[in-house]
């Protein structure tokens, strides 16, 4: 008995060591790999807003010029997000807001716009799907240039009835076999800028203390 | 390690032991991710990569490993090897770490590396065990490249496409149009697409060991047959 005991004693702290060198060389990989995954992981972000705002037309750090915006049912989200501002000369130029489609043809897409002050898109591109490959992945800006349909698009120009598919009598272009995919899109958009309308002046107005660490 | 056997090995693992073809193991990324030719042949290399370090891991501590919890301990090891992996992909391969996503955890389950480090790894020396877990790689890799070429060329009529991640804006224009205004094959490219790609592959593999068996019908033919999946 006292044989065994010692035995299992052995083997438990033996796996005790493996695990204890596991965690210390991934720990060491965290640490060192932290700093450049993060500006990574920025540099895509920024690479991504560059598609939605010409860098020139503002000349605020936009990493840093942040709104900390809660989940909201408007956005599709279910946790807090970060909007970016872009400003010129101190004056608010665009917000770039994330927002989730919720009900794609296979899951959530995730969206990034940029939104002018006057309620004007000044672009969509999609950050993340699962829709079908060849069919539904249209949206997608690397498979094709739908989602350039919203840039300029506002809500002022064009009424709730319009923000449809062509098919359900509204203003946007779809491919035949896959409209599940874009009207997620677009209403998800609409209900986005619904969002920007009712909370426009707070959206500007940066968060007093920049949020440490970049979300991803 | 001698010559003979680091032939036996080599031929083991990317032919005769094929871990794609013959194992039939670690099919889930096999399936999943061979959709084009770089996704297939980039999840390949980090594979190869994973069981190569964590068969040379294996194979020096094998001796301090209480046989109880041999599985519970390589299954560590190569946890601790997929997460570093992973940490580096995010952090000098992000457009490619982003394309291959959940595939890359994944290769912790993928059976075939602790296939590799508990048939091979835990009863070898250090630089046989690496040398197998490579070479298993690589046969994995070979299946996965031809597997994601053949699905590639049939379902977009490309070759290479999303070479960008990789290298960069400028390797974009190394894309090639193996079939010019091409309209797409969706079956080919989504799940089914794999299946019957690799059932394809299987049976021209084993076409070829029967042909070669009966060109040396001297010999008894007892080796060619696919020895039964393991796992």
């Amino acid at each position: 008995m006292k044989r065994i005991a010692r035995s299992s004693l052995q083997t438990a702290v033996n796996l005790v060591f493996f695990a204890i060198i596991g965690t210390a060389i991934l720990s060491a990989t965290y640490y060192l790999t932290r700093d450049t995954i993060a500006a990574t992981v920025e540099k895509a972000k920024l690479k991504l807003v560059s598609q939605l705002l010409p860098p020139s037309s503002y000349d605020n750090d936009i990493m840093q010029d942040i709104h900390t915006v809660a989940a909201d049912e408007m956005l599709g989200t279910d946790e807090a997000t970060q909007a970016h501002i872009a400003r010129r000369d101190g004056q608010p130029v665009a917000v770039v807001l994330e927002a989730v489609a919720p009900d794609g043809y296979s899951g959530k897409i995730a969206l990034i716009m940029a939104i002018h002050p006057d309620g004007s898109l000044g672009g969509v591109r999609v950050v993340n799907h699962n829709e079908t490959p060849g069919l539904g992945d249209y949206i997608d800006i690397a498979k094709h240039d739908w989602i350039k349909t919203f840039d300029g698009r506002s809500r002022t120009l064009f009424k709730d009835e319009m923000w449809k598919v062509r098919k359900d009598g509204g203003m946007f272009d779809y491919m035949a076999g896959a409209t599940v995919t874009p009207r997620a899109v677009i209403k998800a958009v609409n209900r986005a800028l619904q969002y920007f309308e009712a909370h426009r002046d707070e959206l500007f107005i940066a968060d007093a203390q920049p949020a440490k660490g970049a979300r991803k | 390690m001698t010559l003979t056997e680091m032939k036996d090995i080599a031929y083991n693992g990317l032919w005769k032991q094929n871990p794609g073809l013959v194992q039939l193991l670690g099919l889930c990324p096999l399936l999943a991710v061979s959709n084009t030719l770089v996704n297939a042949v980039s999840l390949g290399l980090a594979t190869t990569l994973v069981m190569t370090l964590s068969s040379a891991t294996v194979a020096p501590v094998r001796s301090y490993v209480p046989n109880e919890i041999r599985i519970p301990v390589f299954v560590l090891i190569i946890a601790v090897l997929v997460t570093v992996v992973q940490y580096l992909m995010n952090a000098y391969l992000y457009g490619l770490y982003i394309v291959l996503g959940i595939f890359v955890p994944l290769i912790v389950t993928n059976c075939i590396v602790l296939a590799r480090a508990e048939s091979f790894a835990s009863k070898n020396p250090v630089l046989p065990s690496a040398f197998d877990g490579m070479m298993m790689g690589l046969g994995l890799t070979a299946v996965l490249a031809v597997l994601g070429g053949l699905r590639e060329i049939v379902g977009k009529g490309t070759l290479l496409s999303g070479i960008d991640l990789l290298f960069g804006e400028q390797a974009k224009a190394w894309v090639i149009p193996v079939i010019p205004d091409y309209h797409g094959f969706l079956l080919a490219i989504l799940p089914p697409g794999a299946f019957i790609g690799l059932g394809l592959i299987i049976a021209a593999k084993n076409w070829l060991d029967l042909r070669a068996s009966k060109k040396v019908s001297s010999t008894p033919a007892s080796e060619t047959l696919p020895e039964a999946a393991q796992g």
